[in-house]
Formats: C-alpha cells, structure tokens, sequence
C-alpha cells in the first residue's frame, strides 16, 4: 500500500515533526512497506467483533477527594528548557 | 574483592543471605559489582550511568533508563530527554529502595524502549556478554546483557511487545513480563499504554519470583493495577506431574524459527515430559497470522500519543523557533531518532481521520480474538509454550536497516503480550554457541505456576548462565 509524500508531509504536521527532506524521502518508502504489512488486518470480517482497548477486565476506580501534598514550583520547574518566575516561558503561539 | 565474591555467579538469594548474616557488607556488594561493571562495561555498555556510592542497607540493583530515579538522570535512551532529572521515584524505583535495594545504575535501551536490539538507543547499542559482536536483544537489552555478564545481581525491564523476554533469551537468563495490571507505571516513560508492564530479570526464577514479589500490587497512582489475588511462591518443586503444557501446532510451520532454536526447544518440552507434564498441542491460528499486524498498529498508535508529550516546554531538550508550533516541530525533530520518528508517523496515520476504522479500530477488533484464542487454548492447558525468539543473538547492524526484519523479533512474544498474559522467559541451551530461550505463558495472574514449570525446567536443564568466555 504506497503512501504518498504529501500523505506523509500531513501526517508530519499531526504529529508536530519538523521533518528534513531526506527523511521525509526514507519515511515515504517505509511506511509504505510497513502498512503494507499491517494492512494484513483488513482481510478479516470482523463487523460483529467487539474492538479491546484494554486488556483487563477491571472496573472505573475511585479515590477519595482528599487533598495531599504535590510538586512545588521549584521542583515542578526544575527541568524546564525555560522559565519566567513560576511560570513555563515558550515563543509567541500566534 | 574479585575473588571472594564472584559476581557471575552469585544469585540475588545468596547475595541477600551474606547480607543478613553480616558476611559481607552492602558497601562490599557494591563495590565488587562496580569493580565488574569498570571490567567489563566498557566492552559491553549495559549502562548508560552508574552509582558510585551506594544509598541502602541491601544488595544492587539496576534499572532499565525509562524508570524514574529521583536525583539520577533518565532518558529512555533518547536524546530528547538527555539532561532530565526526574524530583520523583517511579513506584517499582520507590519498592526497591523500601525494599533495601540499592541502586547501582540506569541501563541501556532502544530509544523509547522501541526496539529488538539496543541498536536504536540514542547513546549506541549494548553488546551481548555471549559474543560481543552480537546484539543482546531489546529493547531491554541493557538490563539482560548486565546480569548475564554480573553488572547486576538482578534488574528492572519494561516489556511492551516482548522487550524483557526477548533480550532474555539473547543473553541467556530468566526474564518475566508480568500480567498486565500487576506492577505499577506510575513513573516508568510511557510506550503503549494498554501494553506496557515493568518486569524483572535475574539469573533463575527464584530470584525472578522474588523480585517481582517485591515491584507487585496495587498502587493508587496507576488506576490499570490490580491487588494480586495470590501471593508469590518461590519455586521448590522438581516435578510437572499433572502441569498440562499446550505447544501451538503453528510453531511448526513458523520458518522464521532457526534448526537450532528449534532442537533446543524440543529438548525442553521432552525434558518437561520426563518431569511429568502432559504436553499436548494447542491451536493459535490467528496469534501467529495476525499478531504481529495487530501488534504493529495498536502500540504505535499509542505511542504517537504517548510521545505527543515531549514538546519543549516541561522538560527535555529544546530547539527555538520564532513561534511556539516551529519551537515544537523543531525540538521533535532534532530529539527523537528515527525509530520513534516512524512509530509515530506510523500511529498518528493510523489514528487520523480516514484511516482510524481501517487501521486502529480494524486492530483492536483482531485483539479481541487473540484475547479469546489465548484464553480458549488457557481453558485445556496450565501453560502455552514457544521458543521465545525465533533466532539466537544476530550481529550488530544485521536488521538495522530493516524495520520489517526488526520487527520479526518478536514475531513469537507479541500475541501473549496483546493478550494481556504472563509469559517467562528461560534459558533452554545453546546454538551455535548462543544461548536460546523457552517461553512460558501463564494464564492472567498465573504467575506462581510460570515460577514453578520455570523452576523445575530449569534444574533439569542445567543450563549454565554464565557466557562461555567468561568461565
């Protein structure tokens, strides 16, 4: 199943990659050959089987709402690229 | 200190009993494994950092690089999180330490623990001790490679579609992915949410059983772990009688699986008989003609979404860029390796709209009914047993070029893991002068039983886990 390389130039945008020629170049190739490979599971009818998620049968879990300590700023912080005070600094999103 | 305490050969039990009885101190232990670790890790490089004075009062362990160590970098062999002190423990970090345990490093993994070789790791591959021109398996092959070469007592690995067993029997030990829900997250880097466990490797399944006696159970910070309904045993017994162990009739038709891997896993399944097991064939038709398929949708699926995470902003590297979305792309693309980069590519496709029914929900329908087919073939036998890996140790750069033949690795552990079951790896014998190994998948939460067939299978083999070059 080939893929094309504006299918992967679209995918990349999804997923936040900043790809180089060349890799988008080897991604083209083998994705192509991957799916072609996990495209296997189409073959089977399964309209009438349910999909897991999850391989445990386990129900929801509560936890009582009481409050209890967590990081704090410095910790929090500790291994950020770049702070400003208590907060996370990052380049203008607009 | 070498000669008194021979790090190749000393178990963790033995280890701890000197502890107790005061015949060597925690600080001697500690050091003869870092007097083995200068001798041969830098051939090897299992270790991506290690401890220089230990903190604890009981024998080392290590820890594969995706287990949060306060204080201690960990990067998940990649280059994205080089630099990252986590300010907290991993739960399995915190239960070894309460446990006495202490830390003696970080081992070596494929980048994001995606991978069957180490080759993938961010900070050059590992070297199994059996041959060091060969892969010690992986992702976990760091972990494996040193207990195998006595750099570690024992160890810590994590397991998504075989990286604890795999490398296991590469390099010839005792290695258990435990039932899914059974050992806590909580801190471990994240793969594949609905696949990912912590497990333990040792020399012999004792130390294997008591290792993860000391990781299992509940913990409120991971929601998906359960109480174990039964205690841990450790193995006594030297005798299956009435143990029913199902061999799936497709091993036979599985070409991937080299003569000599196979004449050692016959060998096991006879020594079995002789204990006493009833060995029959079980029938998983669709494990082998679709686990893989499955495998290779549903955990980089996750894993696109898992990986969404490293951004730039809370911790890891960093590349700037005049917006926020070019600080983003940019850091992603200068941090991850090629590996992540396709298995993210690969899952956000099969993710996006257009594809998801096709690809993600096609998948998680096909796990379904590897779900029931392994409980099916559970229903009529105690145990289900393959080898574990298809080949013995490959020669570093052998797959490297091939995602497809990479992925092929793990052809024989991946439907067990889909299925959420416990499987232990075993040494079983040698070919061509490499270790290869048998596994042994359990029911859910059957572990005590995989301890106790790993046990007896194990004293009747004989198999000696020290590398022939090192005797």
């Amino acid at each position: 199943m080939a893929i094309t390389r504006d299918e992967v130039l679209h995918v990349a945008r999804l997923a936040r990659l900043d790809l180089r020629d060349d890799e988008i170049e080897q991604l083209t190739a083998e994705l192509g050959a991957i799916l072609d490979a996990v495209g296997k599971v189409a073959e089977l009818d399964l309209s009438d089987v349910p999909p897991t998620s999850h391989p445990l049968a386990v129900v929801n879990v509560l936890a009582d709402d009481e409050p209890h300590a967590s990081l704090d700023f410095d910790q929090a912080l500790a291994n950020a690229p770049a702070v400003d005070g208590p907060l996370f600094r990052v380049p203008p999103t607009v | 200190m070498e000669a008194v305490i021979d790090t190749l050969r000393l178990t963790a039990e033995d280890a701890q009993g000197l502890v107790e009885h005061k015949e060597l101190s925690p600080a001697e232990l500690h050091a003869a494994y870092r007097h083995a670790i200068a001798q041969r890790d830098p051939e090897l490089h299992c270790y991506l950092r290690t401890i220089e004075e230990p903190v604890g009062e009981g024998i080392p362990i290590a820890l594969k690089d995706v287990i949060s160590t306060q204080g201690v970098e960990t990067t998940a062999g990649s280059k994205i999180l080089a630099g990252y002190v986590p300010v907290f423990d991993a739960t399995v970090a915190e239960r070894c330490k309460g446990a006495g345990l202490t830390l003696l490093g970080k081992t070596n993994t494929d980048e994001f623990a995606m991978g069957s070789s180490t080759e993938n790791s961010a900070f050059g591959p590992s070297r199994n001790p059996w041959d060091p021109t060969r892969v010690p398996g992986g992702s976990g092959g760091g972990s494996a490679a040193a207990v195998s070469a006595g750099l570690a007592p024992w160890a810590l690995g994590s397991d998504t579609g075989g990286s604890i067993k795999q490398p296991s029997a590469l390099c010839g030990n005792v290695g258990l992915r435990p039932t899914y829900g059974t050992v806590s997250r909580y801190g471990v880097v994240a793969f594949a949410s609905s696949l990912d466990q912590i497990g333990p490797v040792a020399k012999n399944v004792r130390d294997c059983a008591l290792l993860y006696s000391i990781i299992a159970g509940r913990d409120p910070r991971d929601a998906t772990t359960v109480e174990l309904p039964e205690q841990v045993t450790l193995p006594t017994d030297e005798r299956l009688d009435g143990l029913r162990i199902g061999v799936p009739k497709q091993v036979d038709g599985l070409t991937a699986i080299e003569p000599g891997v196979r004449a050692a896993f016959d060998q096991a399944i006879a020594r079995a008989r002789e204990l006493g097991a009833e060995v029959g064939e079980c029938d998983l038709p669709l494990s082998f003609e679709y686990g893989m398929a499955c495998y290779y949708l549903v955990a980089p699926a996750e894993a696109s979404s898992n990986l969404a995470r490293y951004d730039g902003v809370r911790y890891g590297t960093r590349v700037d860029g005049s917006t926020y979305r070019e600080m983003v792309e940019r850091t992603r693309d200068a941090g991850f390796g090629p590996e992540p980069k396709r298995r993210i590519m690969l899952g956000t496709y099969a993710l996006s709209a257009g594809y998801y029914d096709a690809f993600y929900g096609q998948a998680q329908r096909v796990r379904t009914l590897l779900i029931r087919e392994h409980r099916d073939a559970l229903d009529k036998f105690d145990i289900i047993a393959t080898p574990t890996a298809p080949t013995v140790a490959f020669p570093i750069g052998d797959k490297a070029a091939d995602p497809l033949a990479m992925y092929a690795c793990d052809v024989l552990t991946i439907p067990s893991c889909l299925a959420g079951l416990p499987g232990l790896n075993v040494p079983c014998g040698l070919s061509e002068g490499l270790p290869v190994g048998l596994q042994l998948i359990g029911a859910q939460f059957g572990e005590n039983t995989l301890f106790r067939a790993g046990h007896a299978l194990e004293q009747a083999i004989g198999f000696d886990t020290v590398p022939t070059r090192y005797r």
